[in-house]
Formats: C-alpha cells, sequence, structure tokens
C-alpha cells in the first residue's frame, strides 16, 4: 500500500512537469492565480476543445502573450473577453457570457427540465385518475 | 390517443436539425469581422521595410488579404493558385505574412512566385490575431469600403474562388 501510494505521488507530482506555459509567471501571485483561470477558460481555436492553457500550438501561445500583456496593463477580464470575442467570437470563450445570442445556452437547461417535469406531471396524474383496482387486475392474471 | 405518438413527432422535428449538425463543419468558424469594417492594422513591408501595408491601402477596390506563412503546409498547396489569381488581374491580393522568418518568407517568394501586391511583415503576430485568424491559410474578402464580405480558412483552389467568392465579388459590382 505504502509503495503505491508513493508511485502515485511520483506520478501525479510529474504531471507538474508537462506545464505548456514556458513563460515567465507574474510576481503576484493573485495576478499569477487570475491569469491561470483566464488561460483555462479561453478556447484554443486550432486545437478545439482544449484551452490554451492546455495547448502549445503557436496560436495558444500567442494568445497567452497577448491576455498577459493585457493584463500587466491593468485591463479587466471583461475587457479580455471582449478582445477575444471581437476577433474570434463567442466561441473563443468556455464560459459563454450572457447576451441576446448566447441567452439560448443558458435558458435551455432550466427549459428542458420544467419540460420534463410537465411530462412527469401529465403522466402521473394521469395514472391517477386510472381506477385504482385495475393493476392488481393485471397482476391477478399474471399470476 | 396513441401514447407512442407524441415521442414520435419529437423526434421526427428533430430529425433535421440533428442532420444539420452533421453536416456542419466545427473547425470551421465564422469570422466575426464578416459585415463589419476590417480591423485596423499596419504593417512593415515583407520585401521593402519602408513601406507600410495597412487598412489604407485596401482602400478604393476589392481586395483580397492572404495571411500565409513559410511553416503553413495549406499556404504552399494554395501557392500556385494566388499565382494563377494575380496573373488574371481580378483582384489585388494583399499578404499578411503571420508570425514567419522574413528571410525564409523571401526565399519563398523567390522561388515559387509574388502573388501579392505587397505582403506586410507580421513578425510577433498580433496582426493575424487581429484579424481573427486561427490558422493558416486564410482568405479575407474585403469591399471597397473596407467592409469584410467572406473568409475562407484552408487553401484557396478554383472551385472554392468559383463558388465562394466570384458571387460576392459579382454582387459588390453591381451596386
Amino acid at each position: 500500500m505504502r509503495g503505491f501510494l508513493a508511485f502515485l505521488a511520483v506520478i501525479l507530482l510529474a504531471m507538474q512537469a508537462f506545464a505548456i506555459d514556458s513563460e515567465k509567471a507574474f510576481e503576484d501571485p493573485e495576478l499569477q492565480a487570475r491569469y491561470e483561470k483566464i488561460i483555462s477558460e479561453v478556447r484554443c481555436l486550432q486545437c478545439q476543445n482544449q484551452s490554451i492553457k492546455d495547448s502549445n500550438v503557436l496560436l495558444a501561445s500567442d494568445l497567452r502573450r497577448e491576455i498577459r500583456r493585457m493584463m500587466a496593463e491593468g485591463k479587466t477580464n471583461a475587457d479580455i473577453a471582449d478582445f477575444l470575442v471581437t476577433r474570434y467570437g463567442e466561441f473563443a470563450l468556455y464560459r459563454p457570457r450572457t447576451s441576446g445570442k448566447t441567452l439560448i445556452l443558458w435558458v435551455a437547461p432550466f427549459f428542458m427540465v420544467l419540460l420534463g417535469g410537465f411530462v412527469i406531471f401529465r403522466i402521473v396524474r394521469h395514472r391517477m385518475s386510472l381506477p385504482i383496482n385495475e393493476g392488481a387486475v393485471d397482476e391477478g392474471q399474471s399470476q | 390517443m396513441n401514447r407512442f405518438l407524441l415521442p414520435l413527432i419529437a423526434v421526427v422535428l428533430m430529425i433535421p436539425i440533428l442532420i444539420l449538425g452533421l453536416r456542419s463543419d466545427p473547425s470551421k468558424l465564422p469570422s466575426p469581422y464578416i459585415g463589419k469594417p476590417a480591423p485596423e492594422f499596419e504593417l512593415p513591408g515583407l520585401k521593402d521595410p519602408s513601406i507600410t501595408v495597412s487598412t489604407a491601402s485596401l482602400e478604393g477596390r476589392m481586395t483580397l488579404v492572404n495571411i500565409w506563412a513559410t511553416w503553413c503546409t495549406g499556404c504552399r498547396v494554395e501557392h500556385a493558385f494566388l499565382m494563377q489569381l494575380a496573373e488574371q488581374g481580378t483582384i489585388p491580393i494583399y499578404g499578411i505574412n503571420w508570425r514567419d522568418n522574413r528571410e525564409h518568407a523571401l526565399r519563398w517568394l523567390a522561388e515559387l512566385g509574388d502573388p501579392y501586391v505587397a505582403s506586410g511583415f507580421d513578425a510577433d503576430a498580433r496582426v493575424g490575431i487581429d484579424w481573427g485568424a486561427y490558422g493558416a491559410p486564410e482568405t479575407f474578402l474585403v469591399s471597397p469600403h473596407g467592409i469584410v464580405l467572406y473568409r475562407f480558412a484552408g487553401p484557396l483552389n478554383q472551385a472554392i474562388w468559383e463558388r465562394e467568392f466570384l458571387p460576392r465579388i459579382a454582387e459588390v459590382a453591381v451596386q
């Protein structure tokens, strides 16, 4: 067991070595944390389904550099999101912003739950209106 | 009423949506610039760094803006077609040499020919990003008023040119 834990620790710690971003980190840990959160939520347009944090293609490293530059200039997260959406569209953000265009993404799940609830409600009410002994008769027949 | 009727209707209604989903290629992104002014840019020329290639260069006539690089294999594929287009003289082609090495790029143009009126040298990739490029080659059709009419990502060829570009060029010529 001990050996296994040690093995696990080695494997998990080794993952640190795979960090893609080789650029110099921000001095301020708070800024660095903000930076890492941002880049983990930006889609790599060249290698979709990866974030620019996970990707080592050139476009991802260019975008990381741009984001670092904007943060150094004191731009807010909203400014950075605007920068990306102007150039690449809403698709670039893994966490789409609420706007007219993306409203359906945010509303659809709730709508689906409501629709499902309504269907279940209808089914249950229909069954409740059935005579109670009908099921019993069925069971009697099948036995 | 048959209890299967409603789910059946729902499934039938969904089929066209699913077919659309299957047919659309998610790796082809729509450009957010379509119908909007082309992004402002100003780059030193690739061949002659003392000239600038900028938004102003595109004004006054229909232009193509082609984002290319020597590291891009698709660019090599489409190069012969760009040469052919340039010889026909249908439309001026401007290049944005994206995140490239100047020497390599100059050698490329010397060996394969230069279809561009001028190429801007975008060494740090900022202008490519401003145009929303996510891969090369990418070709933008820009109207005489500087509006982006169409973007094609991938190597151009005669068939794509006839299908996507010519009708759009004709449309503007009529107006």
